[in-house]
């Protein structure tokens, strides 16, 4: 039994924690703040001349061929460190998905461009109508000719006004049993048609609603059998999935525990020294290391040459509900400086608890709500019967 | 990372698994509430080599990893041991560290199975040891007072205390005949770590505990049915059972990384072994609870297992105290790991 990474994954830590102190600068933290955009071109850059934009890939797509465990050690700093992950992270998820089921002329002519950083691609799943039911999608596709034309929305398309693609989910045969009549395809998103209306989000991030009207996307570009998408979206979530876990809660308790050392009571006696302020720390402290075991043992079932399903849900519904937990906590342990907001210059380590409380509840809901993780560890991890 | 066992520790579980499966049916351990102590299962344990197991080679011991001890917890924990495991082991490994003297010989003396030694968990109060572990049963008891740490022989008989868990526990007055073993900051240490290895092997109790009282859940919810299907295939009882089921898997990497680390990563090792016990505490205990619950008034019976899994969930940690306190001890090592850092 060996609960370390590896001596290659903590020099690679060490020096994905340099890269973030040295290009991740404050006036990016506050754009991000400002515009609830999380993607920063100027840092997608940097990572694509580090070579770090997919250093888990093959060295033949432009990666560095780094194992599992190195690529849990990047992406878990890049997580605690708050880093711009969203773009890249979609698009890499839609790159694997084509490397692993797309056509060669596929891989051909989107790969290097993705693992190039020359292009984005942003998820089109869910739709007004469709959530965690993903499969009931309703966005229609038809065929016409070499092509197809595409009609419906799409919810939650986040940094769609960056993208250049949208791996998109859409009904192909309406006669079909739900989960059999879908279609997934790259589709064009800098073309008529595309209409693209921000929605902004409870801890200030930015997302889209997309409307699509006639717009049209050549067969080349449809990824998987045609009315086989369901099998291209199974293999997708459970990339979403995967990765590491509990970093907002990390950098949540960082900020809690600057807090409890510096700050003292009516009595000028340390909060450090309070039983019940410890307690409270200390009880984030078991779940956020939790958090962080469940991803690793994910992580680790992957690199051991198992598909993480359980696993995955596992860790992405125990980190998610930690933070809603915690963050609650939190604003309620400061008392009524708690609600003093991200961003405002009065609030406690830069209104962190509040942040998180906000953020939080994104968490239990996308890469699939709370209630979909817990059915699909009863009936596939505790072999619960379907009702 | 390598979450497997070793093939010696597949063996070791093995092992042990089918001594526990063999001396404590629930039915034993039913027959052995009364006391709360198994003679007959300690017999076994010890002579299986328990306590020299915990011990250095130096020592003449076996030189078992934290790890190793922790995966014969495990065991202990799904099969609600009537037995003192665990304070045994945490003991003599106290024991071994202060050396001389009167240390040695009370070493001596539980090696070679004349004296089960335990360990009290909190300092006396008002002359008193409350609710010490194996206490009813123990014939010599090491205790923190202040900065000495110091060997107490309870006198007989000792009045059994009814607890919830049925623990062989005893309130014991420390009399006169008590030995000072150690005194100053060096044995306050060597405590504390004592403490810390009781909280470690505790929390991989529970997670095998906790384990076991979620199968039990799943094997019921699968088989009775009501409003004309499996109760497991609604909602309401799936998602309960899988919180509690995601628990208990972290909690038990959680113990697990906490034993390894007293090897592998000192540093951190005091805090990991409190943040295990705290939320195995809370884990264990939400697993049972729940999977009382889905046995309907079933559960409440004494005659269905899982009451018995029930009450140790709460009983066991409890020893100690409540899971905050845990929390609260790790959160303090933490603080001060951070001061020092920066």
């Amino acid at each position: 039994m060996d609960f370390s990474l590896g001596e290659r994954s903590d020099a690679f830590r060490a020096e994905a924690r340099a890269f973030l102190d040295e290009v991740f600068t404050d006036e990016m933290r506050a754009e991000m703040h400002r515009t609830g955009v999380r993607h920063n071109w100027d840092f997608h850059r940097a990572q694509v001349e580090r070579g770090w934009l997919a250093p888990g890939w093959p060295v033949e797509f432009g990666g560095q061929g780094r194992d599992p465990m190195e690529m849990l050690a990047f992406a878990e700093e890049f997580q605690r460190a708050g880093a711009p992950t969203y773009a890249v992270g979609t698009t890499l998820m839609v790159a694997n998905i084509i490397r692993h089921l797309g056509t060669d002329e596929q891989k051909r002519s989107i790969l290097p461009r993705a693992l190039g950083g020359e292009i984005i691609i942003v998820l089109g799943f869910t739709e007004p109508e469709a959530g965690s039911d993903v499969a009931a999608a309703q966005t229609r596709a038809v065929r016409d000719g070499d092509e197809w034309v595409i009609n419906g929305q799409k919810m939650f398309t986040t940094n769609a006004q960056e993208a250049d693609y949208a791996f998109m989910l859409t009904r192909t045969n309406p006669d079909l049993p739900k989960h059999r009549g879908l279609t997934t395809f790259l589709v064009p998103l800098r073309q008529p048609g595309v209409e693209i209306q921000p929605v902004y989000t409870l801890s200030g991030e930015r997302t889209n609603l997309t409307f699509y009207s006639d717009v049209r996307v050549d067969d080349g570009l449809r990824i998987g059998e045609v009315d086989g998408g369901w099998d291209v979206m199974t293999v997708g979530l459970t990339f979403e999935r995967s990765g590491a876990q509990g970093g907002e809660s990390i950098r949540l308790l960082g900020a809690m525990e600057r807090w409890a050392a510096s700050a003292e009571d009516g009595d000028g006696r340390p909060r450090g020294e309070d039983t019940d302020v410890l307690a409270r720390l200390g009880r984030a402290a078991a779940e956020n290391e939790i958090s962080t075991l469940l991803a690793r043992r994910s992580a680790w079932v992957h690199d051991s040459g198992g598909l993480p399903g359980v696993e995955g849900s596992m860790a992405k519904l125990f980190a998610s509900e930690a933070l809603t937990r915690q963050s609650a906590d939190f604003v309620d342990l400061l008392g009524p400086d708690g609600i003093r907001s991200a961003g405002d210059d009065t609030a406690v380590e830069g209104g962190a608890a509040d942040y998180a409380y906000r953020f939080a509840l994104g968490a239990t809901t996308y890469g699939g709500t709370s209630e979909i993780q817990r059915t699909i560890i009863a009936q596939r991890g505790l072999g619960l019967p379907r009702h | 990372m390598d979450l497997n066992l070793s093939e010696e520790q597949e063996q070791l579980v093995g092992a042990f698994s089918a001594l526990y499966a063999k001396e404590s049916s629930t039915d034993r351990v039913r027959t052995a509430e009364e006391s709360g102590h198994d003679p007959a299962l300690w017999d076994r344990l010890r002579e299986v080599g328990v306590v020299e197991m915990a011990l250095p080679e130096e020592s003449g011991g076996w030189g078992a990893s934290m790890v190793d001890l922790a995966l014969v917890a495990e065991q202990h924990g799904r099969h609600l041991g009537s037995d003192p495991l665990i304070e045994a082991q945490a003991a003599v490994r106290l024991l071994d560290r202060i050396g001389g003297g009167a240390a040695a010989d009370a070493l001596g003396r539980a090696v070679s199975g004349v004296d089960l030694v335990t360990l009290a968990l909190r300092p006396p109060r008002r002359g008193a040891l409350a609710l010490v572990p194996s206490g009813a049963v123990a014939d010599a008891v090491l205790f923190l007072d202040a900065d000495r740490l110091c060997c107490l022989r309870p006198g007989s008989p000792r009045a059994t205390v009814a607890t919830l868990g049925a623990l062989p526990v005893a309130d014991l007055p420390v009399s006169d005949d008590v030995v000072e073993l150690a005194a100053g900051a060096g044995a306050v240490e060597e405590y504390e770590r004592a403490l810390d290895e009781w909280m470690v092997l505790m929390a991989s109790a529970l997670s095998g505990l906790g384990g076991r009282a979620i199968e039990i859940g799943v094997e019921y919810v699968k088989e009775r049915k009501a409003f004309g299907a499996p109760i497991g295939s609604f909602q309401a009882v799936a998602h309960g059972l899988a919180d509690a089921a995601t628990a208990v898997e972290g909690g038990t990497l959680l113990s697990r990384e906490a034993a390894w680390s007293v090897a592998a990563d000192p540093g951190r090792a005091p805090e990991l072994a409190a943040l295990a016990f705290a939320f195995t505490a809370e884990s264990a205990r939400e697993a049972a609870y729940r999977s009382l619950h889905y046995h309907g008034g079933y559960g409440f019976m004494l005659e269905y297992d899982i009451q018995l899994f029930f009450r140790r969930a709460k009983a066991w940690p409890a020893q100690y105290g409540e899971p905050r306190l845990a929390y609260a001890r790790a959160e303090a090592r933490r603080l001060a790991r951070n001061a020092t850092e920066a």
